[in-house]
């Protein structure tokens, strides 16, 4: 088991070396998630066949002295909003319980072409809906710090995964924080890549113009490994950038004189934890100590974040998940029960109305089979944070409400963007916390939505700015529960945001910590 | 059954340019001498499908006819994870087409979503553009060569892409919906040219159609086949009533599902005359009721109301967050401009100009296929008649085409073939009587000239031939030639005939001055 658990790239290494077979090392994984996700319940689906199969095949040509890839038989878990080929793709929702993907997501596609081997889809809220995998249409996933409390979200499953050792790593996506939340409530390093540098084909959408895929990993190093194999220009993606994506791992070590780290004012207010506080002003220290110097900064408009990001997600939200209508695939209402109702809704009609006049019109007033179908369909197949943010986006789309909401949006979007192009211009990168407070407890926050959003306070002006940004494990609280350090830098930087991250892990041990499942 | 479910038919359109009651053009021209008490005001929404090979996001073929859903993919039956990537043949075909409407290209277009729900539309939006067409502000002149209206520049609005949705066949039974689906058609690249309310006749509508039509042949950008809708037509209509109190504009009316120019000829006169008796009857004005959508029964030849839309479609538009706007440059519009070639209107002034055709020659000529005029023009320069060349091309050729359901392309004698022909008779190789006989063997046999002459029997013959011939006619008729010694030279003229029957391919002129050059010598 030791390889598996403290590095994937040590992993790779081994298996290189021939001092573990893939086999084993897959074999190892899913034992682990035998014995330990039943109290997770990080995983939606293992594929426990298709993986010693792949982990084989990967042994085989190594054995062979064939060429094997970049993650050659390393095992990964998927979010399960990552289409995979032939394989059920729920992203959490009763609406796709049954939908198999005819292709790969770009994303899959790549790291099955560098052998990687995929155990199988994890956990996440419904369509990534959601800040602690309670929104998941199936079951929440816990915390294996704490099986009381949150392991944060949308990305709970993979970050839950890899905290608990049941994959050395996995892929989450991040929207407005999905990756970076999740690994900070689950002591793990992840990163939300820039916009456009991992494509977004086959990524079931969320919000188009936020979403973006990225590694989930216990270190920098091993981000960058994974970061490596994913990253890059797709023509099938119209937003993926045309930008050569650097060797990441070549750079971890290149030097990092005069860094500048821009500590933002606006960060430290109310609804910060002082236990998060005070861990990472002790990070801010580390860094000086390495020979950082810190400025501060300010991201005036970071303030409107969340009322931003929560006006274009669900516009963009309720047009992508328009085609979830029960017409074309996925979930669609039980038609023989939908024709008896209006039936009967015609029958009351007619019987409660001595005027035939009245009754006629009571009569038009019933829905028609189509109106019908598409109402109980997404009625019966949606979750309810799904429904209102459907219902938010639609209203904030509306004539009349378009320029107040929508418009104004976007004109704040750039002055966010035009706050990071400012920041940008006297630091290298920006630090904070990733999350106010450490995770919460399953249920704390489930009927306070508004109380869930502000967790994203710090990580959503990322995704509105596009900028890359990385959480990586800083601390403890005093109940023993992990605390993640933002760091942000300028588009296409994850080259200074991983070596930043590498150099830090170097002189702490916190991203070594492991939560005692025994 | 009602549907109350916004955009009611598979024709996806919006928009927010064509109305049909805003003021019309300035040159409204007074061309019909009806005595109507009313102007009738008239603006066209034209759907084209562009001739791509595959549809506009995704590589899907765009052909028309395969079975249903073989040509789909996860991009255009909108499976989740997919996205689209703008075809960029698409764009440049319809800045083809953009630019010879002489419209503005914008530096910036972008990419909208219509959000609607309907079966055929799997994504539950339509990428169109909204508020940054592709183009706009440009115009399309009409002209009537027999003069029934006077010659007008319709304006067009603006002219965008978007995609179209897939079919839906319905076969509905009481209190069953049982629909089928083909998504064949599903984001195919459609061009909406969208005309001001300039047109006054239902004559002017269906000249500013087959103009149009006409340029999207020429430039290739669409086969404009209306069957199988590659071209669809919709009709805003209102009248403009002259009362005591001033002008009063009726309600405007969508006219859809209109298959042919003719029917939307017709259908545009039985609503002048519809709406017109609607308005004295109800005396509603435009903005007292909703617009309505009216359908055209081709059978009944009436237009009849289509549900109402109970409150106005909301479709919030949105810019698409999966495709990046389009960006163009002056000299990439301007290569495209130069490389447009000879649109109809401009042949058709220099058919008038340089081969001294009729502006109804010309016309004729040049609503043909391009290579029509191609071939008019190596006959008429071949000649170096236009007048002789046009009529050729107007009466037999296409006569023959007609009758033989035959394209220029296929049509059997080549330009230099009847440059021949013209030559032979213009030099007396070949008799102009029988030119006609000739070409018809031409064509038939697909044949040269001098097989044709052959096949027919006609062949030169030679002036010693005709002087032998003629001095047998002068000994069989002496009686013919006292009379013309005498001075009554037409009597020669019964030689003639006597002449043709001994050998038909004579030359009469031929035959009559050597006769009378013979009795002379006598």
């Amino acid at each position: 088991m030791g390889s598996v658990s403290t590095s994937a790239t040590r992993l790779r290494d081994d298996l290189a070396a021939g001092r573990i077979s893939s086999v084993e090392a897959t074999r190892a994984c899913l034992d682990r998630i035998h014995q330990v996700d039943g109290r997770v319940q990080a995983f939606l689906r293992v594929d426990a066949e298709g993986a010693m199969a792949a982990a084989a095949d990967v042994d085989r040509r190594r054995s062979q002295g064939l060429p094997v890839g970049l993650l050659a038989g390393v095992p990964i878990a998927l979010k399960d909003i990552l289409c995979t080929r032939g394989q059920p793709t729920t992203c959490g929702s009763k609406m796709l319980e049954r939908f198999v993907p005819p292709y790969d997501a770009t994303v899959v596609r790549k790291l099955r072409e560098a052998d990687a081997v995929i155990l199988g889809k994890v956990n996440l809220d419904e369509f990534a809906m959601g800040g602690s995998t309670e929104n998941s249409a199936y079951f929440p996933t816990r915390n294996p710090w704490d099986l009381e409390r949150v392991p944060g979200g949308s990305s709970g499953g993979s970050a839950a995964c890899v905290a608990a050792e049941m994959a050395p790593w996995s892929i989450g996506t991040d929207t407005g924080g999905s990756i970076r939340q999740p690994a900070a409530l689950c002591g793990i390093t992840g990163l939300k890549p820039t916009y456009g540098r991992v494509s977004r084909f086959g990524l079931v959408a969320f919000a188009s113009s936020l979403d973006q895929a990225g590694p989930m990993t216990h270190s920098a190093e091993d981000a960058a490994l994974l970061l490596e194999a994913i990253a890059g220009h797709d023509p099938l993606d119209a937003t993926s950038a045309d930008v050569p994506a650097p060797r990441y791992t070549a750079e971890l070590d290149k030097p990092l004189d005069g860094l500048r780290l821009g500590l933002v004012r606006d960060h430290y207010g109310a609804g910060l934890s002082s236990e998060v506080e005070a861990a990472v002003r002790e990070a801010v220290r580390i860094f000086e100590s390495l020979g950082a110097r810190t400025v501060d900064i300010s991201l005036p408009h970071s303030k409107y974040g969340i009322a931003t990001y929560y006006v274009i997600a669900p516009c963009e939200a309720s047009s992508n998940l328009a085609r979830y209508d029960g017409v074309h695939f996925g979930y669609r209402t039980d038609e023989p029960s939908m024709l008896a109702e209006l039936e009967a809704e015609r029958r009351a009609a007619l019987a409660s109305s001595g005027d035939s006049a009245r009754a006629e019109a009571a009569v038009a007033a019933i829905d028609s089979p189509l109106v019908r179908l598409y109402r109980r369909t997404r009625a019966e197949g949606f979750g309810p944070e799904v429904k209102r943010r459907v219902m938010l986006g639609t209203y904030a789309l509306s004539a009349g409400y378009y320029d107040a909401y929508y418009l104004k949006a976007l004109k704040v979007r750039r002055l966010i963007r035009n706050d990071y192009d400012a920041a940008f211009e006297n630091v290298d990168l920006i630090i904070g916390p990733t999350t106010p407070a450490a995770a919460y407890r399953l249920g704390e926050k489930a009927n306070d939505p508004l109380a869930m959003y502000l967790e994203d306070l710090y990580t959503v002006t990322a995704n509105l700015a596009g900028v890359p940004g990385i959480s990586i494990p800083c601390g403890s609280t005093a109940a023993g529960l992990p605390i993640g350090l933002q760091l942000q830098a300028p588009a296409f930087q994850e080259s200074r945001l991983l070596r930043a991250a590498h150099r830090f892990q170097r002189v702490t041990d916190w991203h070594l910590r492991r939560p005692d499942l025994s | 059954m009602s549907d109350k479910v916004s955009n009611p038919t598979s024709t996806p359109t919006h928009t927010p340019a064509s109305n049909a009651g805003s003021d019309a053009a300035g040159n409204s021209a007074s061309n019909s001498a009806s005595t109507a008490p009313y102007e009738l005001v008239i603006g066209l929404e034209v759907h084209v499908q562009l001739a791509t090979q595959s549809k506009l996001f995704c590589r899907c073929s765009t052909r028309f006819g395969a079975e249903p859903n073989t040509q789909t993919c996860p991009v255009c039956i909108g499976l989740p994870g997919a996205l689209p990537v703008m075809n960029r043949e698409a764009y440049q075909l319809a800045l083809r087409t953009a630019l010879a409407l002489h419209c503005e290209i914008p530096a910036f277009t972008k990419w909208d979503r219509k959000n609607y729900y309907y079966p055929d539309l799997p994504k539950g939006y339509q990428i169109s553009q909204f508020d940054l067409p592709m183009s706009r502000n440009g115009w399309l002149e009409i002209r009537d060569p027999k003069g029934e209206f006077a010659p007008k520049r319709v304006r067009i609005t603006r002219a965008h892409l978007e995609e179209d949705a897939g079919k839906s066949m319905h076969d509905e039974v009481a209190g069953r919906a049982d629909s089928r689906i083909d998504l064949n058609r599903t984001g195919t690249p459609l061009l909406e040219i969208v005309s001001e309310p300039d047109l006054r006749s239902p004559r002017e509508a269906k000249a500013y159609l087959t103009e149009l039509r006409l340029l999207l042949v020429y430039l290739g950008v669409s086969d404009c086949n209306m069957q199988e809708g590659s071209l669809r037509v919709d009709a805003n209509v209102n009248l403009h009533i002259a009362t005591p109190e001033g002008t009063i504009a009726t309600p405007i009316v969508e006219v859809k599902n209109v298959n042919s120019f003719r029917a939307v000829e017709r259908a545009l006169a039985f609503e002048a005359e519809r709406q017109y008796e609607a308005w004295l009857e109800t005396g509603q004005r435009k903005g007292d009721v909703p617009k309505q959508t009216r359908g055209w029964d081709d059978q009944r030849q009436i237009t009849y109301g289509q549900r109402h839309k109970e409150e106005s479609s909301d479709y919030r538009y949105f810019p698409d967050p999966d495709l990046a706007p389009v960006t163009i440059t002056v000299e990439q519009v301007e290569r495209i401009r130069a490389g447009l070639g000879e649109l109809p209107a401009a042949t058709r002034t220099r058919l008038e100009s340089d081969y001294q055709l009729p502006a109804y020659d010309a016309d004729v000529i040049v609503n043909q296929e391009s290579a029509f005029v191609a071939y008019y023009l190596a006959v008429a320069d071949g000649c170096g008649d236009g007048k002789q060349a046009a009529n050729w091309l107007t009466q037999e050729v296409l006569r023959l085409m007609n009758e033989r359901n035959w394209t220029i392309g296929q049509f059997p004698v080549p330009a230099s073939g009847l440059v021949e022909l013209l030559a032979a008779v213009k030099s007396g190789k070949a008799p102009a009587t029988r030119a006609k006989e000739l070409f018809g063997a031409m064509v038939d046999g697909s044949l040269a000239l001098d097989a044709a002459m052959e096949r027919l029997g006609i062949a030169a013959v030679s002036s010693s031939e005709i002087e032998s011939l003629c001095r047998q006619l002068l000994a069989d008729n002496p009686r013919i030639v006292a009379d013309v010694k005498s001075g009554k030279a037409q009597a020669a003229a019964s030689l003639i005939g006597q002449a043709k029957k001994r050998n038909p391919n004579v030359n009469p002129n031929d035959v009559r001055a050597t006769c009378l050059k013979l009795i002379e010598q006598m």
